[in-house]
């Protein structure tokens, strides 16, 4: 947290619409934002409000119709799809309310996989992975299944395939909304942590226990921040 | 990406996906096997038919009664103006150019002491008979002679149904049998010659052509063999039995029909049941690449999420399809491996019990069309996902 005001995220004037020409939902109003490196950011708002698109703007999973987005001072709107999932592989961790894991694959293969997008040696991501896993304290279910694990355990899994490949940024989408509270808390906990470490982490959240837990709290009404 | 690690990804994804993998195999399997088989079936039954024809002897004419496509009486039957002097005229004038064998045919009652045999065909020929009809060998005995032909002696030739129905084990030589109620003494036995187009070729009873002439009271003959002496000469015995045949009888008394003649009008009927069972074959080559088609679009569709997560992994499109593309290549490989596999197992075990012949084309065309329908449908709902973006393709349900 030595560079506190280093940007890591700016966001100018962002705009998404869903839609064709008939229909056209306005989902972003012109949001401009900026994020440091090493915050812990939380963005509330109630559902439907855009949170999430905003979010998926930042993680370079969706397209803004307008604005500019600058991750490290590189306009990544700019850059062509190749880029753009290089990006997302390198930088950026995502971790899912669902989880996303891949049901059929075992842990160690959950976790490896951006490391396989990222051309890591096997022996190398292995490695890696089972470090993160034991991080997470998943130690002793590194070839089990995720339908064999709790949904607290699943999202730990999501949390280390998000560091696979060290981003700088860990981006969560509403992380505990499928989990008890109980879990959910471990869940913030391990992403309190890994901010500690200097990870700038953003996360989505309605509810206002899991907000209170970020440094910073934006909130976004009806695609506006307010 | 790698393409070592492409390899990893792809068996992957097809080992945890057992189920699919096997089934989308099966429509592989299914679509090679097939046309493998039904087509070594045609192609055997061709080969079969061509072979039994050309083993009653190259240089064979035939000289059989009426026109082949000719007017007919109206009985329906064409009257037999085929007479065994028109035979002998042959001989005499084709003499240094062929062998000339006439062939009477009837069916009649066989007796041997309390043991009698239905049906048997009777041919009453000459002495030259082995000769021309090369499939006629001997196992014991002796056929008559021409002489014993010219002058009807009581002799018979028997084949081996008459011998195992008559005789059984014993020995039937110097025996005497009832053949239509004339009594005829056992000379020889043919070795077996097995059936052509389902006809019994054993069951048979050959005895001098006077003797049958005599016995039957006929003159008519019903097949005139000519053998040329050598293959080159097919074509002028032809001409010149033409011409001997037309100084009594009209062009619409008898029909002259060369081996090769004979082998391109049934091999024209063997070919239009080639061509069906081709149909056949390609019906299920078309089923197999729909059901191939049915599970790739499936269970490519249902894994757009999956295409979506890699994405918002780091996975670029090429390493999407690239994935897709080797996993359907996988597949359609093993699938189509096994399936000729299969189809000659199978087409082998039928040429034991059958015909069959397995022809190369079939396997490359089998091949080539399963694999090709199982990359283009594998590899396409794979090319519409990874366009996706990546946040709407996790959508995708």
């Amino acid at each position: 947290m030595q560079k506190l005001n280093e940007s890591v995220i700016v966001l100018t004037d962002i705009t998404k619409a869903y839609g064709t020409e008939d229909v056209v939902t306005q989902v972003l109003h012109g949001v401009s934002l900026t994020i440091n490196k090493g915050e812990f950011v939380a963005i509330t708002g109630p559902s439907g409000s855009g949170k999430s698109t905003l979010l998926h703007i930042i993680g370079l999973l969706d397209v803004a119709t307008s604005g500019t987005y600058l991750l490290h001072d590189k306009d990544v709107t700019k850059l062509t799809e190749d880029q753009q999932a290089r990006v997302r592989n390198k930088e950026i961790g995502f971790v899912f309310q669902s989880f996303n894991l891949l049901q059929r694959a075992n842990l160690m293969e959950n976790v490896t996989l951006p490391a396989v997008y990222a051309g890591t040696p096997p022996k190398v991501r292995d490695t890696k992975a089972v470090e993160l896993l034991t991080t997470v304290g998943l130690e002793d279910h590194l070839y089990k299944r995720p339908n064999q694990l709790s949904g607290g355990q699943q999202q730990r899994v999501a949390i280390a395939r998000a560091l696979m490949n060290d981003p700088v940024i860990i981006l969560a989408d509403e992380p505990t909304g499928n989990l008890d509270s109980k879990s959910g808390k471990d869940v913030m906990e391990v992403l309190k942590f890994l901010n500690k470490q200097g990870k700038t982490v953003v996360i989505i959240t309605h509810d206002h226990h899991i907000a209170k837990e970020a440094e910073r709290i934006i909130t976004i009404k009806d695609g506006r921040i307010v | 990406m790698k393409l070592s690690e492409l390899l990893r990804l792809s068996l992957n994804a097809l080992r945890v996906n057992k189920m699919r993998s096997i089934l989308t195999m099966l429509g592989v399997i299914i679509g090679v096997f097939a046309v493998i088989l039904l087509v070594s079936l045609g192609s055997g039954l061709q080969r079969y038919i061509t072979d039994q024809i050309s083993g009653l002897g190259s240089n064979l004419i035939f000289v059989i009664p009426g026109k082949v496509g000719g007017a007919r009486t109206p009985g329906g039957q064409q009257t037999n103006k085929l007479l065994i002097n028109d035979a002998k005229n042959l001989e005499n004038k084709l003499r240094a150019i062929a062998d000339v064998g006439p062939v009477i045919q009837k069916s009649a009652v066989v007796k041997y002491k309390n043991k009698s045999d239905k049906g048997v065909s009777i041919l009453g020929t000459t002495g030259n008979y082995p000769d021309i009809i090369k499939s006629t060998d001997l196992e014991k005995g002796s056929f008559f002679t021409q002489a014993q032909g010219r002058s009807g002696a009581r002799v018979a030739v028997i084949g081996q149904t008459v011998f195992t129905n008559l005789f059984q084990n014993r020995s039937p030589i110097g025996e005497k049998i009832s053949v239509g109620g004339g009594r005829y003494t056992v000379i020889g036995v043919v070795k077996a010659r097995g059936s052509t187009f389902g006809i019994d070729q054993d069951n048979t009873i050959l005895i001098p052509i006077a003797s049958a002439q005599r016995q039957f009271g006929v003159n008519n003959v019903n097949t005139i063999y000519l053998s040329a002496k050598k293959p080159e000469l097919v074509q002028l015995v032809k001409q010149q039995a033409n011409s001997v045949l037309l100084k009594r009888l009209t062009e619409d008394d008898f029909t002259l029909q060369t081996q090769e003649q004979t082998l391109s009008t049934i091999t024209n009927i063997v070919s239009v049941l080639t061509v069906a069972l081709g149909g056949i074959a390609a019906i299920s080559l078309v089923v197999g690449g729909i059901g191939v088609m049915n599970i790739m679009l499936v269970s490519v569709t249902e894994r757009t999420k999956e295409i979506g997560l890699r994405k918002a992994l780091g996975a670029r499109r090429k390493d999407i399809l690239s994935q897709f593309l080797l996993e359907a290549i996988m597949l359609c490989l093993a699938g189509g491996i096994i399936g000729i596999m299969l189809g000659l197992g199978a087409s082998y075990i039928m040429s034991i019990f059958f015909i069959s012949e397995v022809t190369p084309w079939s396997v490359f065309l089998a091949f080539g069309f399963s694999v090709a329908v199982g990359v283009i449908f594998g590899i396409t709902p794979a090319i519409r996902a990874s366009r996706l973006s990546p946040i709407e393709a996790l959508r995708y349900e």
